[in-house]
């Protein structure tokens, strides 16, 4: 398990979370390689159904990073994710895949350190958690 | 409309748990609007249990289909030309869906995926209270608008009872007192001398207790 | 008279009546309800016997009503919407005149979720005024509520409920007018200590002209303790405490508030007494019936006419 390393993906919006990953990188500000980001152009954009696909093709973790509360560029985008992403945790809770490998965060455009960290710590905690349940019950079904 | 909420997903799993192959049905109208068995409701529970099943070691192939209505035979005539594949059929749909899907297709059974409710009207996004208790003879024009059937906790026709309590129900704070509702409503409209008129005891026929229900328009059968 | 009801001949005869109240056991018990009646006897013209109270399941109020028939006392027999309907309701009150009980209280009873088995179905087939009007009609026309003509007719004292500090407030004389005009005999309140208000709802009961056509009790609880009329203040819905008579009760040291709540019943008695249109008054000392005989002495209400 040491050599475990989770594969990450994160809803990153344009005006926002996107952008402050990019500060992240021209700071030179390093998060772990398995962090996979994908840009949308509102957090608002992601339908629960994506954070579910992406976790039942393998991902071990799913990060929504969106918008401050209060400065989404499509006024409630932001608010409408975190709803939707509790909606998800709690599905998840109910078949026994944890909630806890869903997650809502709120970064601004010149935040490169702050997503930096969230997409650390965010993947160190899946990383203690281990691999996708799923990946095991499919080893097991084999 | 009918409103209905997901079933918990241990009693899913456990309905589904004989079966490899399923069909998962979600329906386009009512569950659609309280959010509980439209096409979305329906990749999201087709996702839980691929995932719940993976994890069990036990894989579950669920395909996603949703019809416009499950109530109407036409539509679930669509189904015909796929179903023999699956092992069940589960169904997102009210029960009169599941019924009607269920007698339609009688080789393979036909599972509900929600629980169904009552007959309601949203209140505000994301709320949903019951209004209609279908009882087959409409008073409202009496009451003010407000059923005193659906709306009181206890049916009553000359109400309220004496548990009303600033306007609340005795049951619960969060339950408005129908009666209180009702008086309000006449007085806006100028009509108290119908609440001093003494409600006769309800033809119960007309509702459930008289068996279950049919309404036939000959004047609409081709 | 409508009926054999002693409760009726007293009011009848203009004396100020005084009912009590009785809540039957939650088992096959006889002893304790023999026990409890005991205290009653003689210090009520008649006596309340509740119908699964709180929709807690107790003792049948029928059966209850037959034992208190046995032991020389006048039963009231409660019986509430909530458990029966039409037909039950029909043939329960058959059974209970041919035995003999010939007061009963027509209820809307407390919703199931506060009781023992809050999962059961919630009957309401007819609600309280529907029910006074079928009793009225089963004893005064020999009809039964679907129209076939009844043998021999129930002659019962029909009564209701009413409360004069529910809410809205102004609709509650107007709800007590429709209980009148469905046919209540008799009126008993819930327990009163806005003596006021109170007032003011006998005045409009007055005005209306409903206590020519109805006897109204006003119903009166003994607060036992300061405990008690917090709660009966806070808890209890359409229950009506003025702070003066909570701090009335606290103000005594824990040893004496049971006294002072005695002395208070005594005190809104007499008021209850010189009030225009209160007919008499119905004593719910719930758990407390051993007190009944000391109430009914200290407040003047002994002996009770035989009439």
């Amino acid at each position: 398990m040491s050599d475990f390393e989770p594969v990450v993906v994160v809803f990153a919006c344009d005006y926002c979370a996107y952008t402050a990953a990019d500060v992240a990188g021209r700071m030179n500000l390093s998060y772990p390689t398995g962090v996979r980001i994908l840009r949308v152009p509102c957090t608002g954009k992601v339908e629960p159904q994506y954070i579910m696909q992406a976790l039942q093709k393998g991902a071990d973790g799913v990060m929504v990073a969106g918008c401050l509360v209060g400065d989404c560029h499509f006024k409630n985008g932001n608010l409408r994710a975190a709803v939707r992403v509790k909606r998800v945790q709690g599905l998840l809770d109910e078949i026994g895949i944890g909630g806890e490998r869903v997650a809502m965060v709120h970064v601004s455009a010149g935040q490169g350190a702050q997503f930096a960290e969230a997409a650390t710590e965010f993947s160190r905690k899946i990383g203690e958690m281990g691999p996708n349940p799923i990946k095991q019950g499919a080893k097991a079904a084999a | 409309m009918i409103t209905a909420e997901r079933k918990p997903m241990e009693e899913i799993l456990r309905s589904v748990e004989p079966y490899g192959k399923i069909l998962l049905v979600g329906c386009n109208e009512c569950v659609t609007v309280c959010h509980a068995g439209g096409r979305k409701e329906v990749a999201m529970l087709a996702s839980a249990l691929r995932m719940g099943r993976l994890k069990q070691g036990a894989p579950l192939t669920v395909d996603e289909l949703t019809l416009e209505r499950q109530c109407d035979p036409e539509y679930a005539d669509e189904l015909a030309r796929v179903i023999d594949q699956y092992d069940a059929v589960c169904s997102m749909a009210c029960g009169c869906g599941v019924q009607t899907v269920a007698e339609r297709y009688r080789g393979l059974p036909v599972l509900p995926m929600v629980n169904t409710a009552f007959m309601g009207a949203s209140e505000k996004n994301g709320v949903w209270a019951e209004r209609c208790a279908g009882c087959g003879n409409c008073v409202l024009g009496m009451t003010g608008g407000i059923c005193p059937i659906a709306r009181c906790s206890k049916r009553i026709f000359n109400g309220p009872c004496g548990g009303s309590t600033k306007g609340k129900c005795e049951i619960s704070p969060d339950v408005d007192c129908a009666w209180q509702l009702i008086w309000d409503r006449l007085k806006q409209l100028g009509q108290t001398e119908l609440y001093s008129q003494i409600m006769a005891p309800k033809d119960w026929r007309s509702a459930r207790d008289g068996g279950p229900r049919r309404i036939v328009r000959e004047d609409m059968a081709i | 008279m409508k009926s054999d009801s002693n409760l009726e001949k007293v009011l009848a005869a203009g004396h100020f009546a005084v009912t009590g109240e009785l809540g039957p056991p939650r088992g096959a018990n006889l002893q304790a309800i023999k026990d409890k009646a005991s205290h009653l006897k003689g210090m009520v013209d008649a006596v309340n016997v509740t119908d699964n109270q709180t929709a807690v399941v107790r003792m049948a109020s029928w059966a209850v009503s037959l034992v208190l028939k046995e032991m020389g006392m006048e039963p009231n027999y409660q019986m509430v919407c909530r458990d029966r309907n039409r037909l039950a309701m029909q043939s329960d009150i058959l059974g209970a005149a041919a035995l003999g009980i010939n007061t009963m209280l027509c209820l809307s009873g407390d919703h199931p979720s506060f009781g023992d088995h809050p999962q059961a179905a919630n009957v309401h087939d007819i609600d309280s005024i529907q029910q006074i009007q079928m009793v009225a009609a089963m004893r005064d026309e020999g009809r039964f509520m679907g129209g076939a003509e009844i043998d021999t007719p129930p002659r019962m004292f029909v009564g209701a409920a009413a409360n004069p500090f529910g809410d809205p407030f102004e609709l509650r004389v107007l709800r007590l007018g429709k209980k009148v005009a469905a046919g209540a005999d008799f009126i008993q309140t819930q327990c009163i200590y806005n003596m006021e208000r109170f007032a003011e709802y006998m005045r409009q009961a007055n005005d209306m002209g409903l206590t020519e056509r109805t006897k109204i009790l006003a119903g009166v609880t003994p607060l036992k303790s300061a405990g008690m009329a917090r709660y009966m203040a806070n808890k209890v819905p359409g229950m009506d405490v003025p702070p003066e008579v909570v701090k009335r009760i606290a103000d005594q040291p824990k040893e004496k508030q049971a006294e002072e709540g005695i002395k208070l019943l005594c005190e809104q008695i007499e008021q209850l007494r010189e009030m225009p249109g209160v007919a008499g008054i119905h004593l719910m000392a719930i758990e407390w019936e051993h007190r009944v005989p000391e109430i009914a002495e200290r407040a003047g209400l002994l002996p009770r006419p035989q009439v």
